[in-house]
């Protein structure tokens, strides 16, 4: 059939398409969305985008153990929020099989950590594939539901930024229809209680048994492991992005143990693979897991000695390490300023944040777009963890401080991680008579990964209207009284009604609701402009950090501000900034 | 025998540097190499510098480019050029948008934008062909078609053709914006 180009991302689709898989959820997370994204285009599977990866990977199972084939993908951090549900489905296995794939960051194009989540494959004791092209990504997803009905396990799939993200050719294969298995009831398996869990123990122990025999043998049968004999003075154990990227550097100079099944780990084929070459490297992005388990089997390895624990690994790294050569490159000797990621033009989160920069808080931050508002010159955050860590971080720094405190202090947080789990912080808040003001900052959509929809904007992942959340109401039913809701680019309101919600003596949810400038659906004023007469070169208006107002020079050898008239969206918060009235609203 | 051809594509979140990539990947597949397409998604389009790594050969291997590696680097925008040069190859070459995009520090002044960036780029002795991309595109129609002038002219210089690519930009854009497209390219192309 048809060569394609498809991400990594949606070669997984694409793979459980073909799998015969029939029910998706997942949370969107950078670099995991575009998979849940690309199964939305098929008819045949229900997808869905859940509130957060817990729900995902809960919603996944129930359809697994009910007996068709299930499939979640999230982000590193992702499985954090999802640990608690895979490490007990380990124990009670599937019926029809359960796919969970999991996007590592190295390098953290996009992302608060570095986590290697081939420790969560470990400890929860499931095995994990790990694809290292497009072809694989689907080939892998396909293998992967077999592995979980054969040995009665969800398995996970280890992507990373550099698998998921990169386009490579694929062949594609009809869909194979699934036939569902019957659901028997079937406490002693699927009730995890004392007795059933410690009888489920002794069954993982022993899958992790089987599951090493496969790797050692039937996995190198089906392509999932793969041995490439070259020459043997140098041996190299990679898997995923580091085995490409070793390939690359050392081409057919060195012989290759290349690992699909990254847990359990093979032991005979590790062994044999050190036996037959000189002098043996483990190449592993991140954390030392492969190098450990040679290391317990008493193969000597050059692993971490050389490679580092951070970071993304590439060619040249790896020739230099283990050649010893460089290539040779130019540059310019000039000072290179650097472009970080910035709010855009109009973004409603703009408006929020300099209309409280003035008021000195301390700002309890949250995983979103609106991080970028901790970056100068706005640098408002003082803090920012993980998923919903603002509300209850603030609850506790405000438990720890006090009321003067509290009344000097919020947390901001967007729509979609409020439901994540924001939500649970507000309602520690509540009961424990807490008086913390946050701030829910609604823009409609679940903006930095792309564009999801998401509970709170009452469309579907397939763009069909829905119930939505109604943010208000839960805050009441949770126990806030005061919740009142403003518009982020009134600069004005949203002082006034911040100032009155901080000096309150009992908590408050404030919503600033405006969607997202890049939607489709919203519409822009015309740009705005320098009134050049009245600018006076003061630079105020450079102070909401904003990418379409800069300084030019000025005809009296000073410099003036000037609005870029492409990309100026006419939110009018740089206005608010300029006290000489020197920027003016466009014309039609 | 490693025949891996590389071409880095460098810019500012949001000037549509992966429609460029996108485009490139579908023609080295359609002429029958094996392809490797490496993008940047999330946190970095929010007018962050932004790459993209598009390799092909007769089997690829690693979805990046590293430093000295690339036969060929687009930059959308003149610092970025600068920027990302040590990826070039010694006898690799530069397309360069004359456009400047001033970033974040530069802005608020915590720093300055580089003077004379062509001049030391082209005092560097690479082979660099420049162009006001901006200009070309706003002549065709919409500013918007930026990258697909800078992916005519860097056609130019790989030599397929024009054929291959203004039936891959009419297979692969919306149906109303193809005559823009094509337009765009051509006068990338033929500048």
């Amino acid at each position: 059939m048809d060569k394609v180009l498809l991400l990594g991302n949606e070669a997984v689709a694409r793979g459980l398409y073909e799998a015969g898989a029939t029910v998706v959820s997942s949370y969107p997370g950078t670099p995991s969305t575009e998979i849940t994204e690309a199964v939305s285009q098929y008819d045949e599977i229900y997808s869905e985008w859940a509130p957060n990866e817990k729900v995902a990977f809960e919603v996944a199972f129930g359809a697994a153990t009910a007996g068709v084939r299930a499939f979640t993908a999230m982000k590193h951090v992702g499985l954090n929020v999802a640990a608690d549900p895979l490490y007990t489905a380990s124990y009670i296995g599937v019926n029809g099989g359960m796919v969970c794939a999991v996007a590592d960051d190295p390098g953290m194009h996009s992302s608060q950590n570095e986590q290697d989540s081939r420790h969560h494959a470990i400890a929860s004791k499931v095995p994990m594939l790990e694809p290292s092209d497009s072809a694989e990504c689907l080939y892998f997803t396909k293998k992967a539901f077999e592995l979980s009905e054969d040995f009665d396990t969800p398995v996970l799939l280890r992507l990373s930024t550099r698998i998921s993200h990169s386009r490579s050719a694929v062949t594609l294969s009809d869909r194979v229809a699934f036939e569902p298995r019957s659901y028997t009831k079937n406490a002693a398996k699927n009730v995890m209680m004392p007795a059933m869990a410690r009888a489920a123990h002794i069954r993982v122990e022993e899958r992790t048994k089987k599951l090493t025999e496969w790797a050692d043998t039937t996995a190198f049968e089906a392509g999932i492991n793969r041995l490439f004999m070259f020459d043997r003075k140098i041996g190299v154990i990679a898997a995923g992005t580091s085995y490409v990227f070793a390939r690359e550097a050392l081409g057919e100079k060195v012989s290759y143990l290349k690992l699909g099944i990254v847990n359990p780990l093979p032991v005979k084929a590790i062994i044999d693979f050190a036996k037959q070459v000189e002098t043996l490297y483990v190449i592993e992005e991140l954390d030392d897991i492969i190098e450990t388990h040679c290391i317990k089997l008493g193969v000597k390895v050059i692993g971490k000695e050389l490679f580092s624990l951070l970071g993304e690994y590439s060619q040249n790294i790896i020739e230099k390490s283990i050649l010893g050569r460089e290539k040779e490159s130019i540059s310019l000797d000039i000072p290179m300023p650097p472009r970080p990621p910035v709010l855009c033009a109009g973004c409603p989160h703009r408006g929020l944040y300099y209309a409280l920069k003035k008021y000195k808080l301390y700002i309890s931050g949250d995983i979103g777009c609106y991080t970028l508002g901790a970056q100068a010159p706005l640098a408002m955050m003082d803090s920012c963890v993980c998923m919903g860590a603002s509300v209850s971080g603030l609850h506790g720094y405000n438990v720890a401080l006090g009321k003067d405190k509290a009344k000097k202090s919020i947390a901001v947080l967007g729509d979609s991680t409020f439901i994540h789990s924001g939500i649970t912080g507000l309602i520690d808040i509540a009961y424990n008579k807490g008086i913390s003001t946050v701030i829910v900052l609604d823009n409609s959509t679940t903006g930095m990964t792309g564009h999801q929809h998401n509970p709170a904007n009452g469309l579907t992942i397939k763009g069909d209207p829905t119930v939505a959340v109604n943010l208000e109401a839960l805050a009441h039913a949770v126990g806030i009284n005061r919740v009142r809701v403003v518009d982020p680019l009134d600069i004005e309101q949203v002082r006034a009604v911040v100032s009155e919600e901080l000096a309150a003596e009992e908590p408050s949810l404030v919503i600033a609701r405006r969607p997202c400038a890049l939607l489709k659906t919203v519409k822009h004023n015309p740009p705005m402009y320098i009134d050049n007469d009245a600018c006076t070169g003061c630079k105020a208006c450079l102070q909401v950090g904003c990418p379409s107002i800069m300084q030019v020079p000025s005809e009296n050898g000073k410099t003036r501000a000037y609005i870029n008239q492409n990309s100026c969206l006419g939110c009018e918060v740089c206005a608010a900034a300029c006290r000489f009235g020197a920027i003016k609203k466009g014309g039609n | 025998m490693n025949d891996t051809k590389n071409i880095l594509i460098v810019g500012v979140g949001g000037q549509g540097t992966l429609l460029a990539s996108k485009l490139l990947g579908k023609c080295f597949l359609e002429k029958g190499y094996d392809v490797k397409v490496s993008e940047v998604h999330g946190m970095s389009q929010r007018g962050g510098s932004v790459v993209t790594y598009v390799r092909y050969g007769t089997e690829v291997f690693s979805p990046v480019i590293d430093k000295g590696e690339a036969d060929m680097i687009i930059a959308f925008e003149q610092l970025e050029a600068a920027r990302w040069l040590p990826y070039l190859k010694k006898d690799g070459v530069l397309v360069v948008n004359s456009q400047k995009i001033n970033p974040m520090p530069v802005i608020t002044g915590a720093a300055t934008y580089p003077d004379d960036v062509l001049e030391k780029l082209e005092a560097t002795g690479a082979k660099i062909f420049t162009v006001d991309a901006l200009e070309l595109a706003q002549k065709c129609g919409n500013v918007k078609a930026t990258n697909v002038v800078l992916l005519g002219l860097a056609a130019r210089e790989l030599g397929f053709g024009t054929d291959v690519w203004l039936d891959i930009i009419g297979s692969t854009v919306p149906q109303k914006t193809i005559k823009l497209n094509q337009d765009a390219f051509l006068s990338g192309y033929n500048n």
